[in-house]
């Protein structure tokens, strides 16, 4: 197996913990594993992205080709836009739906739903209101990590328990919040 | 045990199993983490090694090397721009040769995700001709400064450890190796000629390092980090240094068709070289950063062998090397299925919101309107990010302390206001030297070091000068009456404002502190209590 993902979203949304979690899961499953972020500068309400590959042979390229991303999953639906030149033909793009508006020039929502609209295979659900709902407002990353689920190629029962070991040393109760979020997102249409 | 680690996190851990006693740095992307690992790292404080954060660069490297002439093994990283800094030091150790094992790591920034330029460092391990090491993943960088302390001792000199910023901030599967303890104190023989640097010590060190370049090339050529790989179509060769190897092996999983040179230690390994152009019609190099290899090959004339690469264009000649670069240099297709709409518009970072040096740049745009021509001079750090709306601040942003400096170079010119705006950290770093030139001319500029106490741009790395910036002006000379603090806060506005305008009109040397800690590091302590 091989699957290549691309993370998007703002910096501060948490998409590094994604990576985090799925790089876990990964390598308990004896996959290997490369994840190339980018620090510094885009900490600051800029963009962030991370190429995240795994695999079960040895993986060369830090970096994933354009054109042959198997998942985008981004945090912000604009951010999800700017890296569809990595997208494979038939891959998928997992996004959020609620815009993080902190440049003047954002573009109309509406254009950005369309944009989406038009690719073939998509998951566009607001993780926002779900988080809302479950009352853990900053669970987000889960649950969209939970929504992408069904095309990282990892068992769920095995991303859960990345989860376990990332959030363990925060305790029973932040672990249990982000399985819950994990499984909402799962549910998510 | 495998372990995942980001290139940074495989260097250090690399350097603590080596039996490390020291790393000496200043924070700089993307250098930051393995100083940080060390830090963090419970073996590193049960052996009490030693990773306190430096002023800056040169004095990080003239630290270091004085821990190696007591013979420990020590270790001093930075970002590219910051061996400019350490320059001086750096050549030096060249001339002078080590005792304990010492490596500097260069971080590159090909691309410039987060630096004012691209120079590639490469270029100084040549220039000071010592031997150096560009890994192509975590694993061989781990490999590379675990052995690389046992080769720098065997040889006697320093190793310049080069990886750009896709090896810094990229994670891989990396197997540790078995611990070795630290090395005790070790008195050298006959270390004055070694160490004094005297012209007539000097030039015999000169011809010592001289005499040496033959052990490098015949290390390079012996290494296992360079490698030749046989293929059967020659009418092309390829040399891929550093991460551009796996850029070439992404294409190529199942064996290469054109013979490929993979080069990872230097100085060029002359006999793999010489092979390749034998063997090969023409040649491709591809490299991260400047064409390094491909100018040595070629020649400045570019007579005889037939080379392609960033100087032909079949690489672009900037810009860190990407598969889809290295797939176009090949001839190989690049296909994209779905186009950037034309709606998605650029996300620049920003100060954060609540931070200090917004309220600063608030004040000082208010204050300048009431000027013809006014011009800011800033410096290296988050506050440089007053450059974009909705501040546009900013007129000059050059090197780390240039604000200073600069400030008072356009005043001696016919400016007014000049104004410079650094940060306690950068101040430190650069800015103090600077600062006296002015103390001394009492030079018509106003100095605003926009103080939030720690190293922002970074992470939020300890200052050196935190809490002893107004003292440390006084010692250099600043006039009492011309020195002041604020605290940069909406309610202080109109009183910043007026301070501002006062120290502009003043006809001598003014410097304000504005002082609120980050608001980051405060986030993050409150959350720690």
């Amino acid at each position: 197996m091989k699957t290549d993902i691309i993370l998007s979203g703002v910096g501060g949304q948490g998409i590094l913990s994604i990576a985090a979690i799925i790089g876990e899961a990964a390598v308990n499953d004896g996959l290997y594993l490369k994840q190339s972020e980018i620090h510094g500068m885009s900490q600051r309400g800029g963009d962030v992205q991370s190429h995240l590959r795994i695999s079960d042979r040895p993986i060369a390229s830090d970096l994933i080709p354009l054109g042959s991303a198997d998942i985008i999953i981004s945090l912000e639906p604009m951010e999800s836009l700017r890296y569809l030149p990595y997208l494979k033909e038939d891959g998928w793009l997992v996004t959020n739906s609620k815009p993080f508006e902190n440049i003047p020039n954002y573009p109309a929502i509406e254009e950005v739903m369309n944009e989406l609209d038009a690719l073939p295979h998509k998951v566009i659900i607001d993780i926002d209101r779900i988080a809302g709902e479950l009352g853990t407002p900053r669970s987000g990353n889960i649950i969209m990590l939970g929504a992408a689920s069904p095309y990282i190629g990892i068992a769920s029962s095995k991303l859960e328990a990345g989860i376990r070991n990332i959030f363990g040393r925060k305790g029973e109760q932040v672990v249990e919040a982000n399985l819950k979020a994990f499984d909402a997102g799962r549910k998510a249409k | 045990m495998k372990k995942i680690f980001l290139g940074d996190e495989a260097i250090a851990q690399a350097a603590i199993d080596a039996g490390l006693s020291g790393v000496y740095s200043y924070p700089g992307t993307p250098s930051t983490e393995i100083t940080e690992y060390i830090q963090q790292s419970k073996t590193a404080q049960e052996r009490g090694i030693h990773s306190k954060w430096c002023c800056n660069e040169k004095t990080a490297v003239e630290t270091a090397l004085g821990m190696s002439y007591a013979g420990k093994r020590v270790l001093s990283c930075m970002k590219h721009v910051g061996l400019n800094v350490a320059a001086d030091a750096f050549m030096n150790s060249a001339m002078s040769g080590i005792n304990g094992g010492m490596i500097v790591v260069t971080a590159d920034d090909p691309s410039m995700h987060s630096s004012q330029n691209e120079q590639d460092n490469r270029m100084y391990g040549h220039f000071a001709m010592l031997p150096m090491f560009e890994p192509s993943d975590q694993q061989e960088a781990y490999n590379m400064v675990y052995e690389g302390y046992d080769f720098s001792e065997a040889v006697g000199y320093p190793i310049l450890l080069r990886i750009t910023t896709r090896m810094a901030h990229s994670r891989s599967g990396v197997n540790v190796r078995e611990p070795k303890p630290e090395k005790s104190l070790k008195t050298l023989e006959n270390s004055r000629a070694q160490f004094v640097l005297l012209p007539a010590n000097a030039r015999k060190r000169f011809k010592q390092l001289i005499a040496k370049q033959q052990v490098f090339v015949e290390a390079s050529e012996q290494s296992k980090f360079n490698r030749y790989y046989e293929a059967p179509d020659t009418k092309l060769g390829i040399v891929a240094c550093g991460i551009a190897f796996n850029y070439l092996h992404e294409m190529y999983p199942d064996g290469f068709l054109n013979p490929v040179l993979k080069i990872s230690q230097y100085p060029l390994p002359k006999k793999q070289l010489l092979k390749l152009a034998e063997t090969c019609d023409e040649l491709l190099i591809l490299e991260d950063g400047f064409p390094f290899v491909e100018e040595q090959l070629k020649g400045y004339l570019g007579i005889g062998l037939k080379i392609h690469g960033r100087l032909d264009g079949t690489v672009p000649r900037d810009g860190e090397l990407t598969p889809d670069i290295v797939k176009r240099a090949l001839g190989l297709p690049v296909q994209s299925y779905f186009a950037i709409p034309e709606i998605v518009e650029m996300r620049p970072p920003a100060l954060c919101a609540g931070c200090g040096h917004r309220d600063v740049y608030e004040a000082l745009n208010e204050v300048l309107k009431l000027y013809e021509s006014p011009k800011v001079f800033s410096d290296i750090g988050c506050y440089t990010l007053g450059a974009l709306p909705p501040f546009r601040a900013i007129d000059t942003c050059i090197d780390m302390g240039a604000s200073i400096t600069m400030a008072k170079g356009a005043s001696d010119a016919g400016i007014h206001p000049s104004v410079a705006v650094i940060g306690d950290s950068t101040f430190t770093h650069s800015g103090m030297t600077g600062l006296l030139d002015c103390v001394n001319e009492n030079s018509n500029i106003l100095i605003i070091i926009s103080d939030n106490e720690t190293t922002g741009m970074t992470g939020g790395q300890d200052s050196a000068g935190t809490g002893r910036i107004h003292d440390i002006c006084k010692g250099l000379g600043v006039d009492p009456a011309h020195l002041r603090e604020i605290v940069p806060l909406k309610k202080n506005f109109d009183a910043m404002k007026a301070m501002i305008q006062e120290e502009i009109e003043y006809r001598g040397l003014s410097v304000i502190v504005p002082c609120r800690e980050c608001i980051q590091t405060h986030a993050r302590k409150a959350k720690k209590h």
